[in-house]
């Protein structure tokens, strides 16, 4: 996987993974193309688009568009899988989730994907697990502001 | 300083902004203050103002100068403040900045760290977007953390190590011996990542590829676990165990089986027992199957796989979801050199995805119908593509058109049944997109022409001479064809003086237009009188039968042999011709070409032309040369006619060709109202130079004053603008603006020019570059170019340093 993008119906980015090194402008360039490109897809049409050498893979849940770019090997079928799983981690992260969710906790989001997802490919296939580290991390976190008695952000 | 304001603060207030004027305020206000505050070197904050700032490039806003900040907390003890800061070093930094290096260091201690979840942040930031200068560095410790027996730190080992060989591809070596027992874990986390790390090693390196072979048979077992083991809670997707898991496998698998007999019948079974067990009522299962069936057509399997593989396929094809079908097809089209007879079997639903409403998925049928087509359904078949040419939207109808005209090539019966479809199936509005297709592609120049020869070849004795006339003739009164159809018409007309037999007939009908208002038909007619007058002997030689042009692989001929008849025919009145101008002319053509049995060709020697409805396939057809030479000359590089008077040096130059015929009119600009047309002339006897007439016509209401038309070549050419005729280019067609273009062309490369037209209309000032690539390949044989201005001034060639398709031109051509 080179990139996962979420964005709104609107297309406002609301979380946005790098798996490759590129520049900043050619980052908004692929961000700007895709929310076009995704937005302009009708109803009722397959989930997989072709943009240059890349499969575009994407899927809308309630508000959000999850859309990743994949290399040609890649098993498309298989990369909505990984957009659902991603779904549903948050979901029981936050309990049914919903997009305001990710706008107000967008770092919670990145750390949910960074224990899914590293360098484009999946490093845990089990949800308990992920959940289990994600919530230990928080822990670590949370004892550290117990003992500073400020809210760390 | 009171205590900045937290995130959610931030962004709540942020989105109340109304506009994007108010949001950037907001911003500024709110990065004026954290700017300030990472000066104050404020500790118990910067974890929360970074955390704004990159909420706010999220946005789209600048952050970079939180850059440094994020290295700070990275090297800060706070498992808050390293959780934000290695989120924010994924984000802000990347290679190209010089302060990503100085997080190696840090990472080198967390990746030390007791905790492993600050390992788990160091390994995790190493591996999404290290640089080679730090995966060299760091290397070693990964390779470390790759053996520990910690299955939380081992996986993201050895997604990281996958990270350093992309990176660094020399280290690839080092990371063998951790790889010894990787598969023998039973966590998954670990498994899967394993999987992707051998993965990495084999795609990269052969010997590691046939050192892994022997990881097969484990492979296989871990795959059968997994089928065959109960319900696990854990793992479960949809009633399938680690779907992630076995797809991984799956393609592992097909790397280690490709090309190797012993590892490919290893596998067989077990891809069998996959492709017959996998449940498909959902995607997960049907993404299982999807990689089997790839790892099967891709290794060394046995026949009865790749049919049960192809069939998978086909229930594939058959599925109500979209993306199945489409995945489906794109496997199909990859199988089908190989796997032909196979693929065959599934036509019908393929031909059937046509009528997708999809457009990925009308696409993938599309190119797989053409694979598929061969001698025995291209009948069928191209029922089908023509019917689909029909219907489809015109971004498909280019790509259509050539892929049938490509398909129908062999067979002789499909050319017939081809172009009488055509006739029949191929509406108006498509045909000049076909047409233009055949004429920017030499190569199908020679396909088509050659086609139609063919066809032609059976049908001659049934039609009569004086049928073949009055159609000619009908052609000429008719008040649907063009000029440019009438042209043709003439010239088949007097092609046919020597085949014919009622000679006069043809005189007289010549002699008439010598007096036509159009300027094109005259001369056509005069100089064939003027053929039958004075050059009467020579005639029958240089109206003789054009040669076809055989097929190549290069571009056009290369080889030209002298043809059959070929004649003109009944019009098929079937098709009521009730459209506009172009589709009518295309409507001839087809009229000419389709119905019964007859499917007979214009013969004109009008040498081809893009841009143009209607009369192109009969240009393909007039850019054989006349005589039976040998001349190895691609079909549309006709060169340039001379006068009369240099019949006498008779070679194998389609003399006789261009006197009259001339080279047809283009379209060169159109927009707006706005109509610019070129047309060709060869006034004089230097063979390098030709003369372009812009004719400007304005179809809007309001006149378009200061009107000025300027033109840039490429620097081998020479152009000169005469002056206009005048620059008020009439409202509603009354009138036409007429300049004229000298080119010089010593070099005969292929023109191509930018024009800029400015003019005033209704008042305000209109400007615009076009580029005119769209060239008859005659006009430009020998054609000078050069740059002007409408003044006739000279400009120098530095303003147009050649003919870039970038913007760069724009921009010299703005100075002008």
């Amino acid at each position: 996987m080179h990139f996962l993008l979420l964005f709104s119906r609107q297309g406002k980015l609301r979380l946005q993974k790098w798996f490759l090194p590129l520049p900043e402008r050619e980052r908004k360039k692929i961000v700007k193309d895709m929310t076009t490109m995704v937005l302009a897809r009708k109803p009722r049409t397959c989930n997989f688009l072709h943009w240059k050498d890349l499969k575009i893979v994407y899927k809308r849940y309630a508000s959000l568009y999850f859309c990743c770019g994949l290399e040609s090997q890649d098993n498309e079928l298989l990369a909505l899988e990984i957009l659902h799983r991603y779904v549903e981690l948050l979901d029981k992260y936050f309990g049914n989730v919903c997009e305001l969710d990710i706008i107000f906790n967008f770092e919670k989001a990145y750390f949910i994907l960074d224990e899914f997802l590293m360098g484009g490919e999946i490093q845990e296939t089990s949800k308990l697990s992920i959940a289990k580290s994600v919530e230990a991390s928080d822990m670590l976190q949370e004892t550290m502001e117990e003992y500073m008695s400020k809210p760390a952000f | 300083m009171p205590a900045p304001i937290r995130l959610r603060e931030l962004i709540r207030t942020i989105r109340t902004a109304r506009t994007q004027a108010e949001e950037r305020e907001m911003i500024q206000k709110e990065c004026a203050a954290i700017r300030s505050s990472f000066r104050e070197e404020d500790n118990t904050y910067r974890c929360r103002n970074v955390a704004k700032l990159l909420y706010m490039h999220m946005l789209g806003y600048p952050a970079h100068f939180g850059q440094l900040e994020c290295l700070k907390l990275i090297a800060s003890q706070k498992f808050t403040d390293k959780r934000i800061g290695y989120l924010g070093a994924m984000l802000l930094l990347d290679e190209r900045q010089d302060v990503h290096l100085l997080m190696t260091n840090c990472i080198k201690n967390d990746l030390n760290h007791s905790t492993q979840y600050v390992q788990g942040l160091a390994l995790c930031t190493l591996g999404c977007m290290g640089s080679s200068e730090m995966c060299r560095d760091l290397a070693g410790e990964v390779e470390k953390l790759l053996k520990t027996s910690n299955s939380y730190l081992r996986k993201k080992a050895a997604l990281c190590a996958v990270h350093v060989i992309r990176k660094v591809p020399e280290l690839m070596e080092m990371f063998l011996p951790a790889t010894k027992n990787l598969l023998s874990e039973k966590n998954h986390g670990v498994l899967h990542t394993s999987v992707v790390l051998l993965t990495e090693m084999c795609e990269r390196s052969p010997d590691m590829l046939s050192h892994f072979r022997k990881l097969v048979p484990q492979l296989v077992r871990i795959l059968k676990n997994l089928i065959m083991s109960g319900y696990s809670p854990e793992h479960d997707v949809s009633g399938i165990s680690d779907p992630f898991l076995q797809v991984r496998i799956l393609r592992l698998l097909r790397i280690l089986g490709k090309g190797d007999d012993d590892s490919s019948e290893a596998m067989n079974d077990i891809l069998a027992q996959v492709a017959t067990n996998t449940e498909t009522s959902k995607n997960v299962g049907n993404a299982i199957l999807y990689e089997t069936v790839l790892t099967i057509m891709d290794i060394k399997s046995e026949s009865g796989l790749r049919v049960l593989a192809i069939n998978i396929l086909g229930r594939f094809l058959l599925n109500n979801d979209k993306n199945i079908r489409y995945v489906a097809l794109t496997s199909l089209l990859k199988t089908v050199q190989t796997d032909h007879n196979a693929v065959q079997r599934h036509r019908s639903t393929i031909v059937d995805c046509l009528k997708d409403l999809d457009v990925s998925i009308k696409r993938r049928a599309m190119e797989l119908s053409f694979a598929l087509v061969n001698g025995n359904n291209i009948r069928g078949m191209m029922k089908e593509l023509l019917y689909f040419l029909d219907s489809c939207d015109p971004e498909f109808k280019a790509d259509c058109a050539s892929g049938i005209f490509l398909a129908a090539e062999n067979p002789f019966e499909s050319l017939q049944t081809f172009t009488l479809e055509a006739g029949s199936y191929v509406r108006d509005d498509s045909v000049p997109n076909l047409i233009q297709l055949i004429t920017n592609s030499v190569e199908m120049h020679a396909y088509t022409v050659q086609r139609l020869y063919k066809a032609l070849l059976d049908d001659i004795s049934q039609v009569t001479e004086d049928e073949v006339l009055d159609v000619l003739e009908g052609l000429l009164v008719s008040n649907l064809s063009t000029p440019v159809t009438r042209g043709y018409s003439l010239t088949a007309i007097m092609k046919l003086s020597t085949r014919f037999s009622s000679v006069n007939r043809i005189k007289k009908v010549v002699s008439i237009y010598g007096s036509s208002i159009d300027v094109e038909l005259q001369q056509r007619a005069v100089e064939y009188n003027a053929l039958f007058k004075k050059y009467d002997h020579m005639r029958p030689a240089l109206l003789e039968r054009m040669p076809i042009m055989e097929k190549t692989a290069t571009n056009g001929p290369a080889e030209i042999q002298t043809n059959g008849e070929t004649d003109s025919t009944i019009l098929d009145t079937k098709h009521p011709p009730n459209i506009t101008q172009p589709a009518s002319q295309a409507n001839d053509l087809l009229d000419l070409l389709g119905g019964n049995d007859v499917v007979p060709v214009i013969q004109t020697t009008v040498p081809t032309k893009p841009a143009s409805a209607g009369g192109e396939l009969l240009d393909l057809l007039g850019d054989l040369s006349l005589t039976g030479g040998p001349t190895p000359t691609p079909a549309p590089s006709v060169p340039i006619s001379q006068p009369p008077f240099l019949l006498d040096g008779l070679t194998s130059q389609p003399l006789f060709n261009d006197i009259a015929a001339g080279i047809p009119p283009m379209t060169a600009y159109n927009k707006n109202g706005l109509k610019i047309e070129f047309t060709f002339e060869r006034s004089n006897p230097n063979p390098n130079i030709a003369v372009i007439t812009i004719h400007a016509t304005n179809s809007t209401e309001a006149d378009m004053t200061e009107f000025v038309f300027q033109a840039a070549v490429p620097k081998t050419f020479q152009l000169q603008l005469l002056s206009p005729s005048s620059n008020v280019v009439p409202a509603l067609n009354q009138g036409s603006v007429t300049q004229v273009i000298r080119v010089l062309n010593p070099q005969k490369q292929q023109l191509r020019m930018r024009i800029k037209l400015t003019y005033t209309h209704k008042g305000s000032p209109v400007q615009d570059l076009a580029e005119v690539n769209n060239f008859p390949p005659q006009s430009w044989q020998s054609l000078p170019w050069g740059c002007m201005g409408s003044s006739g001034i000279f400009l120098t060639q530095s303003r147009v340093d050649g003919m870039k398709t970038d913007d760069d031109d724009d921009d010299d051509l703005q100075r002008q």
